[in-house]
């Protein structure tokens, strides 16, 4: 498979034509912010947890390229009813799959369709990408406020 | 004049024989980031480390003479290049930053206090605004910012409206890295002196496709680097007028800068020495004397005429797609294309162009302040030297179609 069609797939197209939940929660319970200043991408994770603690509501909002910007919308769809644990546990898993750590074929994983990321190990350059808004979540859950891919 | 023999000129540049992603020729259109590297430099490089690697200045044995002979030469190649008056006034650095810096810590600090005030401009590489902001915080410097109009060319009006007898120095960018864009250095330089303030050119984008004569410029200080004039990374000038280099203390201490040491007192070496502490970077330099030969013998003119036509070729070809805005549309510009496109971020474009061979630069370029004036994240560049063609345009052209496609 070509790098075009490896990394643009249409899953990826269509988070970065019309993301999901894109926009800043007001008030919110936890937010961050990252930048990758390589590229100028920036953006803002926000979210909301509910009374038992798993996340009712996820946003993000900011600029950035199709790969940063499909990878935060899907990450917040597969985020919400989460508790923070398994929250965190998914960002390990997700990391593990952009750097080519873990196999989804083989191995055991709830990534769903985020699997739709599992190429990009193959192009350094743009694994950044795909991680800065899974590590701008991360932070908001540890109670950091500013994440940078460099 | 005469025209450049393209199939010669590619011919001596071993990067552009290679080819990327199954079997596509490289089309290179990062120019302005840094310039390949013709065979002529790689070799005096090379024979430099295989026949004469020894240090300079210091040595009684024949390597050493050899090295230092070839050393101070190219220290006269870069005086007539730039047409100094004296070696004395050719100070070699690390590239153009390093050169900046020199001039920020050595006669910034020497000559500058509280409340005086430096000009910069809205399209300054991040290398000629973070300096003079260290200087600001350490000594309570003003920073003045000259704006830039929708085309990309400096206010001039408000240029002139800037300057006033708190006016210090006036540091300014000849070509713009991110727009193309020329300033009318000579017109800026000229309107400081009668305010009596000096004036640094950056001169890192202008050097490899225009004469540049600091005496008919008549600039204070001029800085440019080795890599993008063909020449290796890790060099550079500084240019400065020899009463002001004399007058100002030294950067850096160490050896070679000093004629005497004693516990209690040290005398320093005479220009351009006293600059240049420590074992500096011979083989560079002597690598960027061979760039300037290749440039010298192909002629500036004939390159300026060269890249002025694949400008106007590639201005017509991007400026037909649907969907492509250029951002940086001066009167006066060398062979620089920033541009956007609809709804289709920068990184998206550059990763899948280098798909298509062809290497382009995303991103802000150094210089931020030009993006938040155009309002945009970033932009692709694409910037044309001496060996590309008209083919390459095409082959750009015919590439964002397919980024196009993509994202249709």
């Amino acid at each position: 498979m070509s790098m075009t069609d490896e990394l643009y797939q249409q899953v990826i197209l269509e988070h970065n034509r019309n993301p999901k939940n894109f926009g800043t929660l007001d008030p919110c319970s936890h937010s961050a912010e990252g930048f990758n200043p390589v590229c100028g991408d920036h953006y803002t994770v926000s979210l909301n947890l509910s009374e038992d603690a798993t996340i009712a509501e996820v946003n993000f909002d900011g600029t950035g390229c199709a790969i940063s910007k499909a990878s935060a919308s899907m990450m917040t769809q597969a985020l919400i009813g989460l508790d923070v644990l398994a929250a965190k546990k998914l960002f390990s898993e997700f990391h593990n799959l952009v750097t080519g750590k873990l196999d989804p074929d083989t191995e055991e994983h709830s990534l769903g369709k985020l699997t739709a990321f599992s190429g990009i190990w193959k192009y350094p350059a743009r694994v950044k990408c795909a991680g800065l808004c899974w590590h701008t979540l991360n932070s908001a859950l540890s109670g950091g406020d500013t994440v940078c891919t460099e | 004049m005469k025209r450049l023999d393209l199939t010669r000129i590619r011919n001596d540049f071993p990067a552009l024989q290679q080819t990327v992603h199954d079997d596509q020729p490289l089309v290179y259109l990062d120019n302005a980031a840094t310039t390949l590297k013709p065979q002529s430099v790689i070799d005096t490089i090379s024979h430099h480390y295989s026949s004469e690697s020894a240090n300079i200045h210091r040595g009684v044995h024949t390597l050493s003479e050899r090295a230092t002979a070839r050393y101070e030469a190219s220290r006269e190649s870069v005086r007539a290049f730039i047409n100094a008056d004296s070696t004395h006034s050719i100070i070699f650095t690390g590239g153009t930053t390093a050169a900046i810096n020199l001039v920020a810590r050595s006669w910034g600090r020497h000559n500058l206090q509280a409340g005086d005030e430096i000009i910069i401009s809205h399209m300054e590489h991040h290398s000629n605004i973070v300096p003079w902001q260290l200087l600001r915080d350490s000594m309570g410097i003003v920073l003045k910012i000259i704006p830039i109009t929708d085309d990309g060319a400096l206010d001039m009006d408000a240029y002139t409206d800037l300057l006033s007898e708190k006016t210090k120095l006036v540091s300014i960018i000849h070509v713009s890295n991110s727009l193309g864009t020329i300033n009318p250095v000579k017109e800026i330089i000229d309107a400081a002196h009668r305010e009596g303030a000096r004036v640094l050119v950056d001169a890192a984008q202008s050097v490899s496709n225009q004469v540049v004569d600091v005496q008919a410029l008549d600039c204070d200080f001029l800085a440019f680097s080795g890599h993008k004039l063909f020449g290796p990374t890790g060099i550079g000038v500084l240019y400065g007028k020899e009463d002001l280099l004399n007058d100002m203390p030294p950067d850096n201490g160490g050896g070679d800068m000093i004629l005497s040491v004693t516990f209690e007192k040290t005398t320093f070496n005479r220009l351009p020495y006293k600059f240049e502490a420590g074992t500096p970077h011979i083989a560079g330099v002597i690598g960027l004397g061979a760039a300037i030969d290749y440039v010298n013998d192909i002629g500036l003119e004939a390159i300026a005429a060269h890249e002025d036509d694949l400008l106007r070729y590639a201005t017509d070809s991007l400026s037909a797609l649907t969907g492509l805005r250029l951002i940086g549309t001066a009167a006066h510009k060398t062979s620089i294309l920033s541009f956007v496109l609809d709804d289709i971020h920068p990184h998206d474009v550059g990763s899948i162009l280098d798909q298509h061979g062809v290497a382009i630069r995303a991103g802000h370029h150094c210089t931020q302040p030009v993006m938040q004036r155009f309002g945009v994240p970033a932009t692709n560049r694409a910037s044309l030297s001496i060996y590309n063609t008209r083919d390459d345009v095409d082959a750009l052209a015919t590439a964002i179609s397919s980024v196009q496609e993509v994202f249709t």
